[in-house]
């Protein structure tokens, strides 16, 4: 069976493009391993979602059910329980997907791909927590998926490591349900989350350590302590550290990609996204082969992954159409100052492009700069916590686009 | 005649599966929930080839130990075992080291291991590319590397099939001796009668053999910790890689081991007797085993670490194996079971079997014994939906292995039995995504709820009631 356009992942990212992609009329197969659509939104029953895209502020159930019903309205094939375990490039114009199904190991081509496989979280010997391996290390989206699929209550006293959105989040559904949130640590000098994520903290009166890690576990069964030190602008530890009493330790310590298929399908990734390499249509290295979504880069908004979702339906509608994105001479997207990565990596110079960035270290009053197309933008505060979003018009001519930061 | 096997570790589980053959009836108790939690969970997997131990020293390991290994190549093949007959290179980094190689190249001699040779740089290096600095390499094509709690498993489920009875979640509070011979265990569950009490209780040996006035040895914990990166996280060795060993230990090792991860570890720690119980990983001790297998083979960056953890050794009095029946009639020690432990296993049931025999009691052969066991095979061909999406890991594989634990007497539903049937939380997300999902189906397979579902046994339950349960109070 050939598909014009295979999405990996039901998530967002992935619904978004699916949708997008039937409205370019392309025949198009959507493939989600869960056995219900929606990634990860189905477990976040916070609100905040659709606030830039739809304008209103759902949770995400509600979200993911806009973004369902869409793709129901449409032509898209969709498969649950459909659990893809490779790429393979058959030629530039054709891709075999594989993946796992409850009725064994299935295989489609498609002229494009659409890949939004999401990300995974960092767990706790990923971010060098020695100790005992006991009952109570969650990280917190499982915790979450606990809590919020399954109905069931993980522990009473809680330490959280990292101050990303998903730990401060779940820092208010534990106290929301009657624990004790005992701190959450952060390694860095300062918060990780959104602004109106940081609220929780005063709201709920958490405390905050900063420029603090999680270093042990300790417990027979069940968590019972866990050792905290505090680190120097280096992150190396300094001095013996204190104990905190707690039940339960949440690891907050950011996501990471799953490229695992991308990597092995050929795609090079970038070390700054941990995602692929990819020019202004989400075209990954691999010719048809487009990313959307946190398997991307790790977006804090849901609107901009759907916003990604389109953008790569529309690329992979332009290289359905023209058995090829037309060669050009791609621009680089060039790093300068205080930035930690940008994507898109490339750019054609043939039309308007969104531009996500991050900066390595917050700063107040920057000058976020593009000096070859005369872009000039103060921004009053930037943190690495929120991505900062550029347009980019389709100006952009000769050799260099150089996003600055300073 | 009835047998009562004290702990179910790779040795009480051979000497369990061994014994099964014959007319007897054998107990096999165990104080965790699952079979193969002790010292057995957490090793390095390997089957030695034998020219470590010095054979005037340690008699039992020079000799159990390359016996164990011939004996292995049969039972990884009739139990289904998973498995890999790697083989190993020691690696001599520098002139100096070579002199040990050849040390060790006399010593396999005389214990007769077969196949040993030294390799020169080059020859060493076609075999390895990889490795970091190398002079000159022992290689011995006999070690393998094999799961030791799935080979719990396995010889477990065979040894059930011919009879044996398992009693889990039951801890051994005293052994019942009148007259100069054993009559039975006091247990958490009973009284357990039984003619022959067989200590194997691993890390409590000492202290079980003292029920009984055998106090002449100690076991004292020695810790050894392990990294464990990411699959594609770089290049893996295709043999286990040894340093050239010193006297206390042989070094941090570099292998990927049977599930296809790069594995490095461990170290050797020497605990006070009192913590026994004591298997956390220090930062200490992961930044030393990184560092020296840094220098002999190119290690991923920490980050790439998907999993640390540690085991304890019983390291006993003396160094060697204790096997031999006490005064007290009955009373047999299989004790100390260090490295070569699991290498020695089986060759350590048939010594038992012997030292059972001129006892005088009849070992007569059952006339019908099964040899053979299937391991559970869904995995990547199989049918069904996929809960662990590192591994490929089907709900039917799943619910399989509850079958089997049930089987065997597992009463206490824990995601850490799934997980050594399955290989299921073991991947890159180390079970992030999985975890909740096999704890549901374990709640629906033994009808419990679902926050009662253990890590690893009565006292971590994940979660302590539902969801609004803090605010009921």
């Amino acid at each position: 069976m050939m598909y014009d356009v295979v999405v990996v992942g039901g998530g967002p990212a992935g619904l978004a493009a699916a949708s997008e992609s039937s409205k370019l009329g392309l025949g198009t197969l959507l493939l989600d391993e869960n056995p219900r659509l929606g990634g990860i939104l189905p477990q976040c029953i916070h609100p905040g979602f659709g606030l830039h895209c739809l304008g209103e502020d759902l949770t995400g159930p509600e979200f993911a059910h806009r973004l369902i019903e869409e793709v129901r309205r449409s032509d898209v094939e969709v498969k649950t329980q459909a659990h893809v375990t490779s790429l393979a490039m058959r030629s530039d114009l054709v891709k075999e997907v594989t993946y796992a199904s409850p009725q064994g190991t299935e295989a489609v081509q498609a002229k494009a791909v659409i890949y939004a496989a999401g990300a995974r979280e960092r767990h706790r010997f990923e971010v060098g927590i020695a100790g005992d391996r006991v009952a109570g290390i969650y990280t917190a989206g499982e915790a979450q998926a606990m809590m919020d699929l399954y109905g069931v209550m993980p522990g009473r006293r809680v330490v959280i490591v990292g101050s990303g959105d998903v730990g401060l989040i779940m820092a208010r559904r534990f106290a929301l349900e009657g624990a004790e949130v005992v701190g959450v640590v952060e390694m860095l000098p300062y918060p990780g989350g959104l602004a109106r994520n940081l609220m929780i903290l005063r709201d709920f009166d958490i405390p905050l350590y900063l420029s603090h890690k999680v270093t042990e576990v300790r417990g027979r069964g069940r968590v019972e302590r866990v050792k905290v030190v505090r680190v120097d602008e280096e992150l190396r530890e300094t001095g013996e550290g204190f104990w905190m009493e707690c039940d339960t330790l949440l690891i907050s310590a950011g996501l990471v990609p799953r490229v695992k298929i991308l990597r092995r399908a050929g795609a090079i990734i970038d070390p700054a996204t941990g995602g692929p390499v990819v020019n202004d249509r989400l075209e990954t290295t691999l010719p048809g082969v487009f990313a959307a979504g946190n398997s991307l880069i790790i977006n804090d908004l849901v609107d901009y992954a759907v916003e990604q979702g389109r953008t790569a339906a529309k690329g992979a509608g332009e290289f359905v159409r023209g058995n090829g994105i037309p060669t050009r001479r791609w621009i680089r997207v060039r790093r300068e100052g205080n930035v930690r990565f940008v994507v898109p990596h490339m750019l054609g110079g043939d039309r308007d492009v969104w531009l996500y960035t991050r900066v390595s270290r917050p700063v107040e009053d920057a000058l976020v700069e593009v000096p070859e197309i005369g872009l000039r933008r103060k921004v009053p505060v930037l943190k690495p916590s929120e991505m900062l979003r550029l347009r980019i018009k389709a100006e952009v001519e000769g050799g260099r686009v150089t996003l600055v930061i300073k | 005649m009835r047998v009562a096997i004290i702990g179910a570790g790779i040795v009480g589980a051979s000497i369990a599966r061994e014994l099964s053959r014959y007319e007897v009836e054998v107990h096999l108790v165990e104080r965790e929930a699952d079979v193969g939690w002790g010292v057995s969970k957490a090793n390095t997997g390997l089957i030695h080839a034998g020219y470590d131990d010095d054979p005037e020293r340690f008699p039992n390991r020079a000799r159990l130990c390359v016996e164990g290994n011939r004996i292995w190549h049969r039972w990884v093949e009739e139990l289904d075992i998973p498995h890999a007959w790697s083989g190993a290179l020691v690696i001599a980094k520098e002139e100096s080291e070579v002199k040990v190689l050849e040390g060790l190249l006399r010593r396999g001699e005389r214990n007769r291991v077969p196949e040993l040779r030294i390799l020169e740089r080059d020859e060493a290096l076609s075999m390895e590319p990889n490795l970091v600095k190398v002079e000159a390499a022992l290689y011995a094509p006999t070690v393998g590397q094999i799961s030791p709690p799935q080979a719990v498993i396995a010889l477990v489920e065979n040894a059930v099939d011919n009879g044996v009875k398992v009693h889990l979640d039951t801890e051994v509070r005293g052994v019942e001796v009148s007259g100069e011979k054993v009559r039975g265990l006091r247990t958490s569950a009973g009284f357990l009668e039984a003619d022959i009490v067989i200590n194997a209780a691993g890390l409590y040996a000492d202290e079980i053999s003292r029920e009984v006035g055998a106090d002449y040895f100690e076991i004292r914990p020695r810790k050894g910790e392990y990294l464990i990166f990411d699959e594609d996280a770089g290049p893996k060795p295709s043999r286990v890689l040894f340093p050239t060993p010193s006297e206390r230990s042989k070094g941090v090792v570099v292998t990927t081991e049977v599930q296809g991860h790069l594995m490095v570890g461990p170290n050797a720690q020497d605990l006070p007797k009192e913590e026994k119980d004591d298997r956390s990983t220090t930062p200490k001790g992961l930044r030393e085993i990184y560092k020296k297998a840094s220098e002999i083979w190119p290690l991923p960056p920490l980050n790439k670490v998907i999993r640390t953890f540690s085991g304890l050794r019983p390291e006993p009095t003396g160094g060697d194996f204790v096997i031999r029946a006490e005064d007290v009639w009955g009373f047999v020690n299989v004790a100390g079971m260090r490295s070569p432990g699991l290498t020695a296993a089986p060759a350590v049931a048939k010594e038992v079997a012997r030292i059972l025999a001129g006892m005088g009691i009849d070992l007569r052969e059952k006339t019908k014994w099964k040899v053979r066991r299937r391991g559970i095979h869904g995995n990547r061909a199989g049918q069904g939906r996929v809960i662990c999406r590192c591994n490929l890991v089907r709900e039917p594989e799943i619910r399989e292995a509850i079958r089997r634990m049930k089987r065997i007497g597992v009463k206490t539903p824990s995601v850490d039995s799934v997980k050594f049937r399955t290989s299921a939380t073991t991947g890159t997300c180390q079970g992030s995504f999985c975890r909740i999902e096999i704890a549901s189906i374990l709640a629906e397979e033994f009808n419990s709820p679902l926050w009662d579902v253990t890590l690893k046994g009565r006292g971590s339950e994940l979660g302590v009631g539902d969801v609004k349960v803090l605010l009921r109070r």
